[in-house]
């Protein structure tokens, strides 16, 4: 990875039907790097991704590409390839000529495109499948036909978006280890597009979380999940208690009737904020000892924990912890100073983090409600 | 076994109606110009009525050369109005649709007939074009005028096989296209003709087969020396020597190029997908 920005988006903002899809993005890509655009389905994401692959024109600001704007330049002549999210395979012509579909366009000359082609398929173990039709394959072998379709190009970035969605649970974890191999072994900036927390946290070096067409935060996966902006951002990346506090001082909290040592810095004294504590990070201690006091009123077994539902003053809390607890126990809860995470109010103060009607079934299908 | 047997059983029953019809319609009357075909009046086999056929080798060939002028035509017009059609707003599809189909409401016959007043040399056209100073032109009696009321007649045929199929096109391959260094006419070179190709087939039969055994439109529109196979076939029968014999043996020959150019298309649609749409 350089440093040099190949890719950038200033004050980019798109409306449909006068509703804003995407309001005021900046972000800049650097060269190789893995970037994931994280977020709910409706947030902007894929727009984003179909600017810079110009299918869409922002209505303002400016999509600069290697230092040139590229605001007016057709998808045709811009150096990125995208694999769409149902591939769009070509189904009138075989493996072969689908990966070698780009250079035929660009006029390669036949001796140099057998080689490339060849090279394509090994990169991504389709060796032996050229004649194929594409119609034939599994939904994991077209998936690499797509990808190598796109890389003969040698684009300068690629861009995918959400192309896992449609493959099954085992696949996807493969397909995650594989774009990554391939995206070292290339060095191409992959701009990646999904809903799915875990695969960007896994995958990439930088996130982009968005929600409402805005940018919720951009960071490091391990920044995202521990130093979250904002309450949006600390639901949606895993689990996470979202508790109001006051910061009464730098390093001091106040929450849960209890005033804790914390790492935080940089706040007004006495500034109403959002404390996060994850579920993993909370130690449950004997009541005497706890800071703050709680009763259990869900004990859920997960295999190699035990996920608590505990009230504490009437905020319930999420729990979790590799001891057994039955319900209606009393426990007390202990936190370390690094376990508070502490954040600035924002528009989502409020809408997320609490388990009061917690049910693991609203967990199963995160797009389901959205899809309406 | 049971079960195989069960279901061959009521398929057979559920397509004996198609039968029945096909034999009484279709086949049986085939036999019969064959037969009419290849015999004399007296029921003897002979090859005369075949031979006599020299006689209209003309008519023959322009029949195939104004039926592809006419087909040609038909997809020039038809394929870049699918495009364009294609790329509009829904509800405008819908009406452009409405305005393909609304003419095969109409009757063939009044619909030519409706033309040829229009084109007519006192026809609102020219009476139009002598008011406005420009002097009358010879729209009728020649064959511009045949291969016009072929085109009018029979491009209703051609789009919408084409425009059925090209609707159909995911957008996500155009855009893979564009995303893969297509210019919009590269585009429809390497994926919109390919993929379009079996409407642009059964588009060609749609047009090529009614073309070639038309008969009113040449003897409404065209002059006297525009007459097809369709209308000499329908003189045999009509004359007072009333010659079925050689009327269907031109019925043969019809059949006979129309079997001919069906099997050729099959060849080339069978190339483009690995499977045949024909047939």
């Amino acid at each position: 990875m350089t440093n040099r920005n190949i890719v950038e988006l200033k004050n980019v903002t798109l409306s449909f039907d006068g509703e804003k899809i995407l309001d005021s993005l900046d972000l800049s890509v650097r060269d190789g790097e893995f970037v994931t655009f994280l977020g709910r389905s409706g947030c902007g994401k894929t727009t984003t991704l179909r600017i810079i692959a110009g299918f869409l024109k922002p209505d303002e600001g400016d999509v600069f590409f290697d230092g040139e704007r590229i605001n007016d330049v057709p998808p045709y002549k811009r150096s990125v390839n995208t694999i769409f999210q149902r591939y769009a395979l070509f189904p009138h012509l075989n493996v072969y000529e689908n990966v070698a579909f780009g250079l035929r366009v660009s006029k390669t000359p036949k001796e140099k495109i057998d080689p490339m082609v060849k090279e394509m398929l090994k990169l991504v173990n389709l060796e032996g499948y050229e004649k194929r039709k594409v119609t034939n394959l599994s939904g994991g072998q077209q998936q690499r036909v797509a990808i190598a379709r796109a890389l003969i190009n040698r684009p300068k970035v690629l861009l995918l978006d959400e192309p896992l969605s449609a493959l099954d649970a085992k696949l996807r974890k493969d397909m995650q280890v594989e774009l990554r191999r391939i995206q070292r072994e290339t060095g191409i900036t992959f701009i990646f597009v999904t809903h799915d927390q875990e695969e960007a946290l896994s995958m990439s070096d930088t996130v982009i979380v968005m929600e409402n067409g805005k940018i919720q935060q951009i960071g490091t996966p391990v920044d995202i999940y521990n130093e979250p902006k904002n309450a949006f951002v600390a639901d949606f990346i895993g689990e996470s208690n979202i508790i109001d506090g006051i910061m009464n001082r730098d390093d001091t909290v106040t929450f849960a009737g209890h005033t804790f040592t914390c790492v935080d810095e940089g706040f007004e004294k006495n500034e109403p904020v959002d404390v996060v504590i994850r579920p993993e990070d909370v130690d449950v201690v004997s009541p005497e000892t706890g800071m703050v006091k709680g009763v259990i009123t869900q004990a859920t077994f997960k295999g190699d924990y035990y996920e608590l539902i505990v009230d504490v003053k009437g905020f319930k809390w999420m729990v979790q912890t590799t001891d057994a607890y039955c319900e209606d126990q009393v426990i007390g809860i202990a936190l370390d100073p690094d376990a508070i995470h502490v954040m600035h109010k924002s528009e989502f103060s409020g809408l997320y983090g609490d388990y009061s009607t917690f049910s693991d079934d609203f967990d199963e299908d995160p797009e389901a409600e959205d899809e309406e | 076994m049971k079960n195989k047997n069960k279901t061959s059983v009521g398929s057979l029953f559920l397509n004996a109606p198609y039968f029945i019809w096909a034999a009484l319609f279709i086949i049986i009357p085939l036999a019969v110009v064959l037969f009419y075909a290849f015999t004399d009046g007296n029921g003897q086999f002979t090859l005369s009525n075949i031979t006599t056929l020299r006689d209209y080798w003309r008519p023959i060939l322009r029949s195939l050369w104004y039926s592809v002028a006419a087909t040609a035509i038909c997809l020039l017009i038809a394929y870049p109005f699918s495009y364009v059609v294609c790329r509009m707003r829904p509800a405008s599809q819908k009406i452009a649709n409405m305005f393909v189909t609304l003419p095969m409401w109409i009757n063939l016959l009044i619909k030519t007939y409706c033309l040829s007043s229009l084109m007519d040399g006192n026809g609102l056209i020219n009476q139009a074009l002598v008011a406005i100073g420009f002097g009358r032109l010879p729209l009728m009696n020649n064959t511009g005028a045949v291969i016009f009321g072929m085109v009018y007649n029979y491009l209703p045929y051609m789009i919408l096989p084409i425009y059925n199929v090209m609707s159909k096109i995911e957008p996500s391959l155009l855009e893979a296209a564009s995303d893969l260094g297509c210019s919009s006419v590269s585009r429809v070179r390497r994926v919109i003709l390919p993929l379009t190709g079996p409407g642009i087939v059964s588009g060609i039969i749609m047009v090529f087969v009614p073309s070639v055994s038309t008969f009113y439109i040449s003897a409404k529109m065209g002059g006297t020396g525009d007459f097809m196979i369709g209308d000499l076939i329908e003189g045999q029968i009509h004359s007072q020597n009333n010659n079925l014999p050689v009327a269907a043996a031109l019925s043969a020959v019809l059949m006979a190029i129309i079997l001919v150019s069906m099997l050729i298309l099959n060849r080339f649609s069978k190339n483009e997908e690995g499977g045949s749409v024909l047939i």
